[in-house]
């Protein structure tokens, strides 16, 4: 077991491009921490990285208190579990399994109690000698996470180990994961694009955005308070809404109608620049309600009247899409977001507004709505850097 | 990934059920079965001639009865008699072989490093491989020949084997260079982290699953080195390395103006064999993909 640290490290590629742009991290012994991000954010590179299957360009990358820089993977006592699986195809699960310590010349009995030990956690035990095309997705991928548990190494590696498994195998896998993780204490790095993962399994999270570490925090704190736009929009499902607002006079005028900000932020608002400045306003989905459920509805917050286009009742709670006029706030971040979400060639993908709504709500498509929303909840960004405006 | 898929033995022979299940229409059965039996017909008609004229008596030889009128086996023991087929048989077996390996082992070094590296020169070198398999070999003969007397190597063993390898390795690196691009990158990345050299990953994960691209290769680099006319003609003059391609040229017949056709049809058919026994040996690993089930799906 060991911590990790990544001490400004840079990767670039041989064309120039730049894939991981000073990348700062620390990771404490036994944390479980998680990279994500959308395709292409250098997630897998600082992953391969950490594993030495990519050079590093510049910076220092610590392993157990070692700079491990240029040392190659089987010097740096790591196990990986990858995306394909790459499980042996010629080998048994039970060779797979143990090839690492037959590698190492550990001695057999050893490594079959070893490998037996493992395949008991993982339910593999009448697998073992079966080929790997013999088996399902789902017993691949326990093979791929028993491979890596047999070593018992310093570092455990997983790059999207669960994004081949269907839907339901996937939520079942990620328990078991977080359970492999607690009962053996060992420090893993886990990429993933989920971010429903990334929510419920790491102790703490990094959002990653082309190249550029954007917060490191543990998830609780990612959802609350997100520290730029790129991070409000990537964490949560359905997404954050964002509006475009300005403030003046200790009111932040959107197209919704005025919000008034709580003292903390508004003395933040106004310290940051004063009257007349473009914003960018931020509500989550469930900080939105239908009125008539909302008791003292006006003081606590705003009232304002929508038309709802689509209804979408889910059982535990109902969704509420609306249009606004004055339009949905648009930069960069978000184009990029709405780009890697797929939404962009929805027609009206990216302007809709969600609500999410108590399902006593009385709400009917095409019928306007009275929506609350809870001003204390909102968030506020900064549209020129997109740094969140914080009280 | 779908070329790994539709190597491996199961979804292939799924589909040949449900395609015998639907059924095509009958007249397009019967068509496939005439076509098939023409080209069976065409490609094996001199063959059999072939084995019909090793086992006739030199009188009927010229008779014109695809049967034999009078079965003997007198050619083939006649040619086992005569140390020039039987010592022949010896150098044909021996440089193959050699130069199968030493083009299966060269090649697939050079394979996996044009496969898996980026490395400067790399379009040059296969470039010129290329070259150097589309060279005319007859325009080598005169150089060659030449050549391998000073240096004294005419009429030996690498003599033979040194132009075998240059003219079968462009051809081996193209044939296995395509199977180690087939093999999934994550395999050899995981060895290494699983603690493997290099070399550890290419001789316990990648070769094992490349397997069937080197008995390909081999086989292919077998019969080119088995068949050559010639180099083995130019570059020998006795028995020392004379193999029996260039062997059966220097058949006699009983007196001089009787031909040695039942001799060389005897020898032809003895040659074959091996090529036969080769394919059939290795017909199922050839076609069989290993890697299905290395990644998802």
């Amino acid at each position: 077991m060991a911590d990790i640290v990544l001490d400004h490290v840079t990767k670039r590629f041989g064309d120039g491009q730049v894939a991981v742009d000073d990348a700062n991290l620390e990771i404490a012994d036994g944390e479980f921490i998680i990279l994500v991000g959308p395709s292409g954010c250098g997630k897998s590179t600082t992953l391969n990285m950490i594993a030495g299957l990519e050079d590093i360009s510049e910076g220092e990358l610590r392993i157990g208190g070692r700079v491990v820089n240029d040392l190659s993977p089987k010097d740096r006592d790591i196990a990986m579990v990858f995306q394909s699986y790459a499980l042996y195809p010629h080998m048994t699960v039970r060779q797979n399994m143990g090839f690492a310590l037959s590698i190492a010349k550990t001695p057999k009995t050893e490594i079959n109690r070893k490998v037996e030990e493992a395949a008991k956690v993982l339910d593999l035990t009448a697998y073992l000698d079966r080929k790997p095309a013999n088996l399902s997705g789902g017993q691949r991928q326990r093979v791929a996470m028993g491979r890596a548990i047999v070593r018992d190494p310093k570092v455990f590696l997983m790059d999207e180990p669960l994004s081949n498994l269907d839907a339901k195998l996937r939520v079942q896998m990620r328990t078991e994961v977080s359970r492999i993780q607690d009962r053996l204490g060992t420090t893993m790095v886990y990429v993933t694009h989920d971010q429903t993962e990334a929510m419920t399994l790491g102790d703490r999270v990094a959002v990653m955005r082309s190249g550029v570490i954007q917060q490191v925090a543990p998830p609780r704190e990612l959802y609350d308070a997100p520290t730029n736009l790129f991070v409000a929009g990537f964490i949560g499902s359905p997404a954050m809404n964002f509006l475009p607002a300005t403030y003046t006079d200790g009111v932040l005028r959107t197209p919704l109608g005025d919000l008034v900000p709580d003292e903390a932020r508004g003395g933040a608002l106004a310290a940051a620049g004063g009257d007349g400045r473009p914003l960018i306003v931020g509500i989550r989905p469930e900080h939105f309600e239908d009125a008539s459920l909302v008791e003292d509805a006006t003081g606590r917050g705003v009232v304002f009247g929508v038309t709802v286009d689509v209804l979408e009742h889910l059982g535990s709670d109902t969704y509420a899409y609306f249009s606004v006029e004055g339009g949905r706030a648009s930069i960069a971040e978000l184009d990029e977001l709405a780009a890697d979400a797929g939404t962009v060639d929805v027609p009206g993908g990216a302007e809709r507004f969600v609500a999410r709504l108590d399902v006593a709500s009385q709400a009917r498509e095409h019928e306007t709505l009275k929506l609350w929303v809870d001003t204390s909840r909102i968030h506020v960004f900064d549209p020129a850097t997109g740094a969140a405006v914080r009280g | 990934m779908t070329a790994i898929t539709s190597t491996s033995a199961a979804p292939a022979s799924a589909r040949a059920r449900t395609r015998r299940a639907s059924g095509p229409p009958a007249r397009a059965l019967a068509g496939w079965t005439v076509a098939n039996l023409v080209i069976l017909g065409l490609s094996l008609l001199p063959l059999l001639w072939l084995v019909s004229l090793s086992f006739k008596t030199p009188a009927s030889i010229s008779d014109g009865g695809f049967w034999p009128s009078h079965w003997t086996t007198a050619n083939y023991r006649g040619i086992f008699t005569t140390s020039l087929f039987t010592r022949a048989l010896i150098n044909s077996i021996g440089i193959a072989l050699i130069a199968t390996l030493l083009a299966v082992v060269i090649g697939s070094m050079a394979a996996y490093a044009i496969a898996r590296l980026a490395f400067p020169g790399k379009g040059l070198l296969v470039g010129l491989s290329l070259l150097i398999a589309m060279f005319p070999q007859i325009s080598l003969v005169s150089p060659l020949f030449n050549l391998w007397r000073q240096l004294g190597l005419f009429d030996t063993w690498p003599g033979l084997i040194i132009p075998y390898l240059t003219f079968s390795l462009p051809l081996a690196i193209y044939t296995l260079s395509a199977f180690f691009r087939e093999i999934p990158w994550d395999l050899e990345r995981a060895a290494e982290v699983d603690g493997a050299t290099p070399l550890q990953a290419f001789m316990k994960v990648i070769a094992p699953l490349a397997a069937p691209g080197m008995v390909t290769t081999a086989i292919l680099v077998f019969i080119f080195c088995w068949n050559d006319f010639l180099f083995a003609i130019s570059l020998t003059s006795t028995n020392s390395a004379r193999t029996v391609p260039a062997a059966i040229a220097f058949f006699t017949g009983a007196s001089q103006f009787a031909e040695p056709i039942g001799s060389i049809a005897a020898a032809a058919v003895i040659i074959t064999i091996p090529i036969i026994v080769f394919v059939l040996l290795f017909q199922r690993r050839i076609v069989a993909g290993l890697t299905s089930g290395a990644v998802k799906g």
